[in-house]
């Protein structure tokens, strides 16, 4: 029967892995090596400002030990979603940390790069060929003006594209996470159904394993009925529980897990312990569906600036949140010409988790304040912010015996400017083909 | 009736985006029986998530048996979407506090 061992270092490019788990999985053979290296987890700022939310040096410690072993075996290296979030800024971060390895260890390959930007003249001029992926409203011509840049989940085509061209490393931009480990797979000819499911797992690594961990690595064999799965790592292993687990994590259907042009389908899924520290998976069935491109976006909303303060007087705490209406007030009275600033506080010991999900909310004997200005422009932000924290400092509230100021400031300067603010504006479906994106071929070294 | 804290049947008990919209609860049983317990005792209900988190149950997006992992999941709408403003938790990983507090309500054993 034919196999495919398929080797995932880490859960995210940058995230690292132990040299001693690498060797042991580079000595099972691997066909192929795959890394994820994006998220959309750590929120709306890295797609919008164009910046990883990985490490530079961290990404290339991992690069540098992934990059020399591929050359040596001759077997591709597969990276999607690069830096981060996978727009054109992003591919060309990782692109550069690249090709400065290449240079530094004197490699030379042919590599494809898959840009995963939608051009916006052509979004507007489609819009009707978009539906929200979640609960948000329909996608307006507006969200596609302002968000910064637009990026799509590519599948598994266009890297099979880049391997027929003869490609030795692929960087893609936003890609569906299993497209990396599956798509050598796809083009030998494997069915979806397990290739795809057994991508789902890899993309996270040995999360998978137990104890699970996202800097660790993991192997898939994958043949024509099912695959099976082990940590390199002697101290983990995978079981049952931790790898059927696994269809829970970041999801909202365990049953059902859908990507570009169809959808996992793990109803008739089956998980068997092999080995002790091994697990097959058979019966995992992929249904066809209109082929649609998941498109994520994020449009700037502002500049913020924060004050964190700590209150531990008890009458000021018992009376707090009357305090704070107050001094929004004061805040928006003396800037009405700034009307356009928004002014949060977060109160931790009081609901600063969970806000208007705590169902507990009871101060506790000292909390925690961040007051946070966003504004049109930095310069507003800090003008708002340093003016509701003297204001808030030096409020006289009800029955006040403290009199010298109402906060406890562990910094000096008080004010920390935090720069941009992103939102999400763009979290739809677009109907497309899979031959949406394509590889271009560059040569490296 | 008699009732058992989730915390003595679950070993995993955890919040975390399912995309940047929704929440998504994991409440992983520590074997069949208390999976089973859990199930049979109808208090996994689109009303209970929607309770505990004071929303109304159209917000509560699905509530979901997944025998293989002897797990319950359910998915509720985020507040905001993960890092818009008022934000408290990009990840969604700290919101699972109230399920601590669930009681599963079991069918006293007859002597």
């Amino acid at each position: 029967m034919k196999k495919l061992t398929v080797l995932s270092p880490t859960a995210i490019l940058g995230y690292g892995f132990p040299k001693e788990s690498f060797a042991a999985a580079l000595a099972h053979n691997p066909d192929i090596i795959g890394v994820d290296a994006g998220s959309v987890d750590p929120g709306p700022y890295y797609l919008g400002a164009g910046v990883s939310f990985t490490d530079r040096a961290a990404v290339k410690r991992d690069l540098a030990l992934l990059l020399p072993e591929a050359m040596k075996r001759g077997i591709p290296l597969l990276i999607g979603t690069a830096g981060g979030s996978g727009a054109q800024v992003h591919l060309a971060w990782n692109r550069e940390i690249i090709e400065e390895i290449a240079a530094e260890q004197n490699l030379s390959f042919k590599m494809a790069v898959i840009p995963a930007d939608i051009d916006k003249d052509y979004l507007l001029a489609n819009l009707e060929k978009t539906a929200p992926l979640g609960p948000l409203p329909p996608l307006t011509a507006k969200d596609v003006r302002e968000a910064t840049y637009i990026v799509a989940q590519m599948g598994w085509e266009p890297y099979k594209e880049a391997l027929d061209l003869g490609a030795q490393v692929i960087l893609g931009g936003r890609t569906y996470d299993p497209a990396v480990f599956a798509a050598l797979a796809l083009k030998l000819g494997f069915p979806k159904g397990p290739a795809l499911h057994m991508g789902k797992i890899l993309e996270c690594a040995a999360i998978a394993a137990e104890p699970g961990s996202g800097r660790d690595c993991m192997i898939g064999v994958l043949d024509e009925e099912g695959f099976t799965l082990f940590p390199t790592n002697p101290s983990r292993r995978c079981t049952v529980k931790s790898v059927a687990a696994h269809s829970l994590y970041e999801k909202s259907n365990p049953w059902l897990l859908p990507g570009p042009g169809g959808a996992l389908d793990l109803q008739h899924t089956r998980y068997r312990q092999v080995s002790d520290n091994a697990v097959r998976v058979t019966g995992s069935e992929y249904v066809e569906r209109d082929y649609a491109i998941k498109m994520e976006g994020a449009r700037l909303v502002g500049y913020r600036t924060l004050t964190i303060a700590g209150v531990r007087d008890p009458i000021f705490i018992s009376q707090l949140g009357d305090v704070l209406e107050q001094v929004r007030s004061a805040v928006r009275d003396n800037f009405e010409d700034n009307s356009n600033h928004s002014l949060e506080f977060k109160i931790y010991g009081l609901n600063g988790v969970m806000g208007e999900l705590e169902p507990n909310p009871v101060p506790g004997h000292e909390v925690g304040i961040i007051i946070e200005a966003v504004a049109d422009t930095q310069e507003q932000a800090n003008t708002i912010c340093s003016f509701c924290r003297t204001t808030l400092l030096h409020y006289g509230y009800e029955g006040r015996i403290a009199t010298a100021g109402n906060l406890a400031l562990p910094y000096s300067p008080s004010d920390l400017p935090a720069g941009a603010v992103y939102e999400y504006c763009i979290h739809h479906l677009l109907s497309a083909t899979p031959d949406f994106f394509k590889p271009e071929i560059v040569e490296v070294g | 009736m008699k009732k058992v804290p989730l915390t003595e049947l679950a070993h995993v008990i955890r919040s975390k985006n399912s995309g940047p919209f929704e929440l998504t609860f994991d409440i992983i049983f520590k074997d069949d029986t208390a999976f089973t317990l859990a199930v049979n005792s109808g208090v996994f209900t689109p009303a209970l998530f929607a309770g505990l988190y004071k929303i109304p149950e159209e917000e509560v997006l699905g509530v979901i048996q997944y025998p293989p992992a002897k797990a319950i999941k359910a998915t509720i709408v985020r507040p905001r979407p993960a890092g818009s403003l008022g934000e408290t938790d990009v990840y969604g990983a700290q919101q699972h506090a109230p399920l601590l507090t669930i009681q599963v309500p079991v069918e006293e054993e007859e002597d």
